[in-house]
């Protein structure tokens, strides 16, 4: 997490977004070249998404994000699609992990009130989003701190090269 | 105060007090992969600096999901999987020996012990009275190097059960009432602990069908309290000596407390394209079906066949549906073999597939095609799940599912049970 302080468009999506919605998995045989892999992001949810995102954009969800399967293959791709973070109003406890571990933050708040295209800024160390477009804040729900440790190191294999062991 | 199954297993494991809502560091007695999580966890364990796997004997690899392999990439996986089980002399189950989550509760789970595996439905061996729960690539990765992991330690629900099934209606029925009930993300975070009057009559098979979708409702966790079924179960593995028993205590705080009469449920199905949108058989009548799939982690066990091959035996498939069995271990399909499961599923037109996941996942053997709608009794029915979004999945026990497969549209099994 080199940038604690993140600005960027919101690209809205709806409640229960699985891991098959993230990236479908019937591509599991392209799972170990993941530049393959990554061109299938949400392929039959929102068949433009590789158009549409930009580097910085946040997905911003409905509730139980990432529900489904274990595969890290989901917040892997989203990272590699240029995503910063995820916004979500609750989301599914496997993903919740794995996005951490790949070092892409995950925010739990009350994303009815952000819009699709609205402008956001993100500050990771508060958990504070303050939307530019409404003029608007919100404050997300706070992670535990071993989480958040593992995230500022950038995921949990940089966390665990520094660290060798978990601290709590 | 006293303590959930979930608080009792996570303090003997972390040498805490471990109350829910505590973060804690815990040992774990199996660490696991599949063909599908397998290749990036040996990325992760590379990457992360570790010389070796902490303890061996306690990391397991399973080629399951695509297997046999259908692609060359999925090959060149399998190759990487088997050359990293030689390499650290970690367990490997071939392709043909099963499903994870099944070879996990004949070989390896025991009461109190901590399972994770690079997998959701790792949850499945919580039947045994293990903390079994399913974890990212990297996660895994890391506790192969560890031996331990951390975890926030859940608050839990306790479903407590009364009254028997009625004719026609199994575990399956009860979990997807259950998820209906609770939501998709009802439970998410938290623990399912099972208890009441009903567990003494529900058999191991049945007790692993219903933790293994506690995840489907978002759970950590489905536990069962370890007893005399659990060592019922442990004796018929010859693992007799892991037995002990462990119920939470009396006293124990859950955040929730349901209670389900089983003696008035109904046979459940789950319509796409979410797991709990759960209803009755009978609402489901007349939904035409081009493939019946019996088999996965959540029923692909002897019992299940067992009822398959009562309702199909002496009759035929509808000729436009195909039935597809896939046995969940090699153990399942020898004994099916041996008590003439397999001879009348197969005379009834059944195609049997290797012991393994099969179809569920949309890797190879039965995927389905543009418009079609299959009755599956896996776990999941998400939208593209049998590998095209463009089919319908539903969901339902083997019974219905067997039951369907002679009439060729969704059917309630009780019209076609004969006492």
């Amino acid at each position: 997490m080199p940038e604690t302080v993140l600005k960027g468009k919101a690209i809205k999506l709806g409640d229960n977004v699985s891991t098959d919605d993230i990236i479908p998995g019937r591509f599991a045989h392209l799972r170990s070249n993941l530049p393959e892999l990554s061109k299938h992001i949400f392929e039959d949810l929102v068949p433009d998404f590789a158009s549409r995102v930009h580097q910085g954009d946040f997905l911003v969800a409905g509730g139980n994000f990432g529900l489904g399967s274990s595969r890290e293959h989901a917040p892997l791709v989203i990272k590699m699609s240029g995503i910063a973070a995820i916004l979500a109003k609750s989301a599914a406890r496997i993903f919740f992990r794995n996005a951490i571990n790949q070092g892409l933050p995950v925010l739990l708040c009350d994303t009815a009130q952000i819009n699709d295209g609205d402008q956001l800024e993100i500050n990771l160390t508060e958990g504070v989003i303050t939307n530019l477009t409404s003029n608007s804040r919100l404050t997300s729900t706070k992670i535990p701190p071993l989480m958040f440790a593992i995230l500022k190191e950038g995921g949990l294999i940089p966390y665990i090269k520094k660290h060798k062991d978990f601290e709590l | 105060m006293g303590k959930t199954l979930a608080e009792k297993i996570l303090r003997d494991k972390s040498q805490t007090d471990a109350m829910a809502g505590d973060i804690v560091l815990a040992t774990v007695d199996l660490v696991f992969v599949q063909d599908t999580t397998g290749p990036l966890t040996i990325k992760q364990f590379e990457d992360s600096g570790f010389a070796a796997i902490a303890e061996p004997e306690k990391v397991a690899i399973f080629l399951d999901h695509a297997a046999p392999s259908p692609s060359q990439q999925t090959s060149n996986d399998h190759i990487l999987l088997r050359h990293f089980a030689r390499e650290t002399n970690c367990h490997i189950y071939d392709v043909g020996n099963g499903i994870c989550h099944q070879l996990v509760a004949e070989l390896f789970a025991n009461p109190g012990d901590i399972i994770v595996g690079a997998d959701s439905h790792t949850v499945t061996a919580g039947a045994l009275c293990a903390f079994a729960t399913g974890m990212g690539s990297t996660d895994i990765a890391i506790a192969m190097a560890l031996g331990k992991t951390w975890f926030r330690v859940p608050e839990t629900f306790l479903i407590n059960l009364i009254g028997s099934f009625s004719k026609g209606v199994y575990a399956k029925d009860l979990i997807l009432y259950l998820i209906g009930q609770l939501g998709a993300d009802g439970a998410t975070y938290k623990a399912l602990e099972f208890g009441g009057e009903s567990l003494a009559g529900l058999n191991m098979s049945q007790r692993l069908t219903i933790a293994n979708m506690a995840v489907e409702a978002g759970a950590k966790v489905g536990l069962f309290p370890s007893d005399e079924i659990t060592q019922g179960f442990l004796s018929s593995q010859g693992r007799s000596a892991s037995y002990k028993p462990l119920y939470p205590d009396a006293d124990a705080n859950y955040e929730r407390i349901m209670s389900i009469n089983l003696s008035q449920l109904e046979p459940m199905v789950s319509f796409p394209h979410s797991v709990d949108n759960v209803h009755s058989a009978r609402d489901a009548k007349g939904i035409k079906i081009q493939q019946v799939f019996i088999g996965t982690c959540t029923n692909g066990r002897l019992e299940d066949l067992a009822v398959a091959a009562s309702i199909l035996q002496g009759k035929r498939r509808y000729p436009d549906t195909r039935l597809l069995i896939a046995p969940s271990s090699r153990q399942v399909l020898l004994q099916a073999i041996e008590k003439g499961y397999i001879h009348s599923l197969v005379e009834a037109g059944a195609v049997i597939l290797p012991p393994g996941c099969a179809a569920c996942l949309g890797l190879h053997q039965g995927v389905l095609g543009d418009g079609e709608a299959c009755l599956s009794t896996a776990n999941r029915n998400f939208k593209g799940r049998m590998g095209n979004p463009k089919a319908m999945l539903y969901l339902a026990s083997p019974a219905t599912a067997a039951a369907s497969a002679i009439t060729g549209e969704i059917t309630d099994p009780r019209e076609v049970i004969i006492d």
